[in-house]
């Protein structure tokens, strides 16, 4: 369901073209969020929402809220609203696990659902999409499903709660009620529409064609019937990113038609590569990304060389004109994962103004980054296939929304 | 402790597996085992105890004249061109229960094997019979492959065949054939370095005139096994009630020992809780997952009351 990186061609368009095999920029620029809500026609997201949320919850908002990492979504105030008045949702999100390596980049809409999760104490599914996988990738059916079981353990590394989780791969999972779904949507949907939608032509095998109902019936509860019996009008909540908003427009368009809920929305921009967000991050180039398998000397090596600076060139230069901090990298990694809002507050003042040079910038950041990574590597070493057969079993939650 | 190769036989025995035992001399090396076992019994096989450089342990079991290219196969499994080599002595100890010279199929039987992937040549199943140890080097038998298969699947096998002298071609658009059959599980050996040195070396039966045994371990290993010792260590706190208190007890002193500036202690503990709630919640998280994880396990192999 992610988008790789590497599937970004040369921008030579002269519009940003956005979906979820595709991301560029207009002109090797960077991309215009603006120009996407409206052309998407989702909402942004704003500071009232945000504070509604911290009073529902009692607690801090996210970071990523906070930094307008998630920025745009739909539907997210009826989903409030329901909530509210104690009207329960659950939430969808997944991966396409094209890759054993998995950067950064990838983490953040787990951590983000997860923080959700915890939140709105409610139940949660991840859907590994190993056949999208095999059939865009052309991996075989084996190595796609080895690939989904290896990602699912650094997605439980992130600390999921197997109470209230359901993994499971389509391989595995496609059939019975979540089938009949499927069928349900395809009827709904046109050749035509579908070619409009995604860009598929003559040119493309049917699996392709086939495959959009696929990730787009997670969204109904009635897909899970051993989780949500009876609940038919529970609403759906999905944390992704905004490349992947035509296959719920698609879905939320069919949704009416056969008397279900449409899914709600909460969508991320995009993280960019350490080389700047006209670099290309891609898998065949380990230096373009933070891997969770990184050594604390290769993050290190990897920020120092590689992130991109928006420093002076000259010492004297930025006590007198300060960074970009339009275009610094290790300042926008740190706007992803500094928690403390102050002291990113302090850094971008000191920097932007000249103060704080780039290297303290990147010493920050790399300190960040190696906690992360290596509390990631300790939960992950202890995640065991047992523990992936637990969370991908089909199997109650009885005290999902506790 | 490791099954004995009696146990083993009694085992084939009551899965009514047909074998033929041979007893010898101990051996170490093919050539020295078809000095006892003649051809006609069966095809002998050679085995190869690999591991990669993610721990990851392999047994390859193939007949005697089958080239194993360890460069090939290393592709083949999706860890490049020399991600695989020959297993350390002291790992043929800890995971497959077996001295020198007689690393074989079957042990697997061990459970501290339950993570070292299996890959047997195509070539057995033509044979009538093959030959193997059964976790002694002071015997042999010779079953077919049929049998062996059987042996397999009453521990919880599926038996894996392969052409391993195949050579296709692993790029981009090809993935390597034979990554399915990765552990996913990674092991680790303890070391223990003052074993290695007393033991000559002789070449492990298991190796084939082509291949190079590196098994005899250096004395000096890198610092960063060790490392791979405490990451195993560090995830039972997620399991183990009072590794659990320690690890919380032990963040929390260092951080109030750290930060007591002769601020106030209201504002102190504000400063530990908020620096600490979402490391505990994590590893509160991972321990209750591992208590789930280990119900469930129970409860898929709830043996039902017996009348």
């Amino acid at each position: 369901m992610e988008v790789d990186k590497k599937d970004e061609r040369e921008a030579e368009s002269s519009e940003q073209v956005v979906n979820p095999w595709e991301v560029s920029a207009k002109d090797g620029g960077k991309i215009d969020y603006d120009k996407l809500i409206d052309k998407f026609g989702c909402q942004r997201l704003d500071e009232s929402l945000i504070d509604r949320v911290q009073r529902l919850t009692s607690r801090q908002p996210h970071v990523f809220l906070r930094r307008g990492v998630f920025f745009a979504h739909r539907d997210f105030n009826e989903i409030l609203d329901a909530y509210e008045k104690g009207d329960k949702f659950y939430l969808y999100t997944g991966r396409g696990p094209s890759s054993e390596a998995l950067h950064l980049g990838h983490l953040i809409p787990f951590m983000f659902t997860k923080y959700l999760q915890e939140a709105f104490k409610v139940p949660l599914v991840i859907q590994l999409t190993d056949d999208e996988k095999c059939m865009w990738k052309n991996l075989s059916v084996e190595e796609s499903q080895r690939l989904a079981r290896e990602n699912a353990k650094d997605i439980i590394a992130c600390g999921f709660d197997v109470t209230k989780t359901f993994i499971f791969s389509d391989f595995d999972y496609v059939g019975g009620a979540f089938y009949k779904n499927m069928v349900r949507v395809a009827k709904c949907v046109t050749l035509n529409k579908a070619m409009g939608i995604f860009g598929f032509s003559g040119e493309d095998h049917i699996g392709k064609l086939s495959f959009p109902p696929v990730q787009a019936v997670p969204s109904f509860p009635s897909s899970f019937p051993h989780l949500f019996p009876g609940k038919d009008n529970l609403r759906c909540l999905i944390p992704c990113a905004i490349d992947q908003d035509p296959y719920f427009r698609m879905t939320r368009d069919v949704a009416p038609r056969l008397g279900y809920s449409k899914p709600a929305l909460i969508e991320s921009s995009f993280f960019p590569a350490l080389q700047g967000e006209n670099g290309k991050m891609s898998a065949s180039d380990p230096n373009s990304a933070i891997y969770v398998t990184d050594t604390a000397k290769d993050i290190k090596n990897k920020i120092n060389r590689y992130a991109f600076s928006g420093g002076q060139d000259s010492v004297e230069k930025h006590r007198e004109l300060g960074a970009n901090l339009e275009v610094d990298i290790p300042v926008k990694y740190l706007s992803f994962f500094l928690e403390d809002d102050s002291e990113l507050e302090h850094i971008k003042k000191e920097y932007g103004e000249g103060r704080m040079l780039t290297g303290e910038v990147k010493k920050r950041l790399t300190e960040v980054l190696t906690e992360m990574v290596e509390r990631h590597r300790r939960a992950r070493a202890a995640v065991t296939d047992e523990m992936v057969d637990a969370f991908m079993a089909v199997r109650p939650l009885p005290s999902m929304f506790e | 402790m490791g099954f004995s190769k009696d146990q083993l036989l009694d085992r084939l025995q009551e899965l009514e597996i047909d074998y033929s035992k041979y007893e010898h001399p101990p051996v170490l090396t093919v050539e020295e085992q078809a000095k006892y076992v003649s051809s006609s019994e069966g095809a002998l096989s050679k085995n190869l105890f690999l591991k990669d450089k993610k721990h990851r342990y392999y047994i390859v079991s193939a007949m005697v004249d089958t080239k194993v290219d360890m460069k090939v196969l290393s592709q083949r499994l999706g860890l490049g061109k020399g991600g695989i080599r020959m297993a350390p002595e002291e790992a043929l100890g800890e995971l497959l229960q077996v001295s020198l010279g007689c690393v074989t199929p079957f042990a697997v039987v061990n459970e501290s094997s339950r993570d070292v992937s299996l890959l047997l040549d195509q070539k057995f199943k033509n044979q009538t019979r093959c030959i193997f140890h059964p976790l002694s080097n002071d015997v042999s038998v010779s079953l077919n492959t049929l049998g062996l298969d059987k042996f397999l699947k009453s521990i919880g096998r599926d038996p894996v065949y392969v052409d391993l002298e195949a050579n296709p071609v692993v790029g981009k658009d090809q993935a390597p054939d034979l990554a399915v059959y990765v552990p996913s599980n990674s092991v680790v050996v303890p070391e223990v370095s003052n074993k290695t040195s007393t033991i000559q070396n002789p070449p492990p039966k298991s190796v084939s005139a082509d291949v190079k045994p590196v098994a005899s371990a250096k004395p000096s290993k890198p610092a960063g096994k060790v490392k791979s010792i405490a990451d195993n260590s560090a995830p039972s706190a997620y399991k183990n009630p009072e590794k659990f208190v320690e690890e919380i007890m032990d963040k929390t002193s260092a951080l109030l020992l750290s930060e007591a500036k002769g601020e106030s202690v209201e504002a102190l503990a504000e400063t530990l809780r908020k620096r600490l709630t979402s490391e505990f919640t994590h590893l509160a998280i991972m321990y209750k997952n591992t208590a789930y994880t280990e119900g469930f396990y129970a409860g898929t192999r709830h043996q039902p009351n017996r009348l």
